[in-house]
């Protein structure tokens, strides 16, 4: 029998022989970023021993780096820290609404993106708006940092890409260049803090004449894991995103959704729903991307 | 299973302890420590009984490793009140009989320190947003609301 331990390495070698440790002592280890998903599960679906591996004391993982060409989230960083944070706000307003619509005040306290995207529920809130915004996912993993794109991450529910011996460190986001934005809304049935019904994430790239260049869609809630719609994005490039574009971004969701029926809704809401959002977040970020 | 040793500092005093490596720091507080003001209403983060501050953050102790807390500066409700008397968020809770049955009191007064020293003005809509994370069965809200507006006009007063 195994029993619980904890351990706080310091810097991402420390944390990946940590892990490399507790495999080879047949020993389970599970990764503690903000612990608001990991506490509950542990006293409720997943209980058993394990060596908690805390993510937060990793130098790495506690970066937020806003540069020219790049934004980096560390998968320590707690949502609250992005909320309070103007610059992000600004400049990826989508994500950081996701991320500051999971939770009451508290769990924000601790909270984090990188765990949301762990935790690998099919109605994670972050997941749609990071696929959006094209955030790559950056796995410390025994041969040398990996890379993967969030849309590729999540495996299943509740699973995902990353093997024992790995962990996530953090997003890395291009930077969104000249007129580009993104939006995220979600469908629940209260004002805040429940479980998304469905939720759509948009971001897209605006020219001067304020016809959309580059523009991607996804969505969750819809489906085992969230969905790139490739064909609600082909929709909004090279229109102006007007109210005929975005219904057609709307019907790609709504076609594309997979959802099953639960007590937060059935199939035909969820399809019809995820479709507004869709048409609403697109205009959000358009009207976003204008103001630029 | 060995218990792990922890150092923090816990309301401005410095407090080592030793707990399991599963305890959460509610447990802690309340089993290890006897700060029993710290209540526990769900254990699972949606109710915020069990509010405290880590480094004037609020957060659920509940969904917090006891072994977390090593380095930090931990609030607890047995910090709010000063050495002579109550705090006035404590006093105006009270005036405005912002409680009914208590339980999920500390969690309110704690969370209400945390915005008040974040944003000393908080209009009736931050108000609610901000305690949407505790919950009150006996009050309806509403008295807990005046208490904050009115301890926000105390200590904008006092300063």
């Amino acid at each position: 029998m195994g029993a619980y331990a904890y351990q706080a390495p310091a810097s991402v070698e420390e944390a990946l022989s940590t892990l490399a440790a507790e495999a080879a002592a047949g020993n389970r280890a599970q990764m503690l970023a903000g612990g608001t998903d990991v506490m509950v599960q542990m006293r409720s679906i997943d209980k058993g021993p394990r060596t908690f591996v805390d993510v937060k004391h990793v130098a790495e993982a506690n970066e937020l780096h806003i540069g020219d060409d790049e934004v980096f989230i560390g998968a320590g960083i707690a949502s609250a820290v992005l909320n309070e944070n103007d610059e992000l706000k600004s400049i990826l307003p989508g994500l950081i609404e996701s991320a500051d619509l999971i939770g009451s005040t508290q769990i924000q306290g601790r909270a984090t993106i990188g765990g949301n995207l762990c935790n690998s529920s099919p109605a994670g809130d972050t997941i749609p708006a990071l696929i959006a915004c094209g955030a790559v996912c950056v796995i410390a993993s025994p041969g040398g940092n990996r890379e993967v794109p969030t849309e590729d991450f999540v495996t299943g529910v509740g699973t995902n890409v990353l093997e024992p011996t790995e962990f996530l460190i953090g997003l890395k986001i291009p930077r969104p260049k000249g007129r580009s934005s993104d939006a995220y809304l979600r469908f629940i049935p209260r004002t805040e803090m429940d479980i998304a019904v469905c939720g759509a994430g948009v971001a897209l790239t605006l020219d001067d004449s304020g016809v959309c260049t580059a523009a991607k869609v996804a969505i969750g809630a819809v489906a085992i894991t969230a969905l790139v719609v490739p064909d609600a994005a082909a929709a909004l490039v090279g229109t102006t995103v007007d109210d005929e574009a975005l219904s057609a971004a709307a019907d790609a969701s709504s076609a594309l959704a997979k959802p099953i029926t639960d007590k937060r809704g059935t199939v035909e809401y969820r399809r019809k729903v995820v479709g507004v959002l869709t048409k609403r977040a697109g205009a959000i970020a358009r009207d976003r991307a204008l103001a630029l | 299973m060995s218990k792990q040793h922890v150092s923090t500092t816990i309301n401005g005093d410095g407090i080592e302890f030793l707990c399991e490596p599963h305890q959460s720091l509610l447990e802690v507080l309340r089993d290890e420590l006897g700060l029993t003001g710290t209540k526990e209403g769900c254990a699972t983060g949606d109710c915020g009984a069990c509010s405290v501050m880590i480094d004037g953050r609020l957060v659920c102790s509940c969904l917090m490793l006891g072994v977390e807390a090593e380095g930090v500066q931990v609030t607890t409700i047995e910090g709010i009140a000063g050495a002579d008397g109550l705090h006035v968020i404590q006093q105006k809770y009270l005036e405005h009989a912002a409680l009914q049955c208590g339980i999920c009191t500390p969690g309110f007064i704690v969370a209400t320190k945390a915005l008040l020293e974040k944003n000393p003005d908080p209009d009736e809509t931050t108000i609610r947003y901000w305690l949407a994370g505790n919950l009150c069965r006996c009050t309806g809200y509403d008295k807990i609301v005046r208490a904050v507006q009115d301890a926000a006009q105390s200590l904008a007063y006092e300063a």
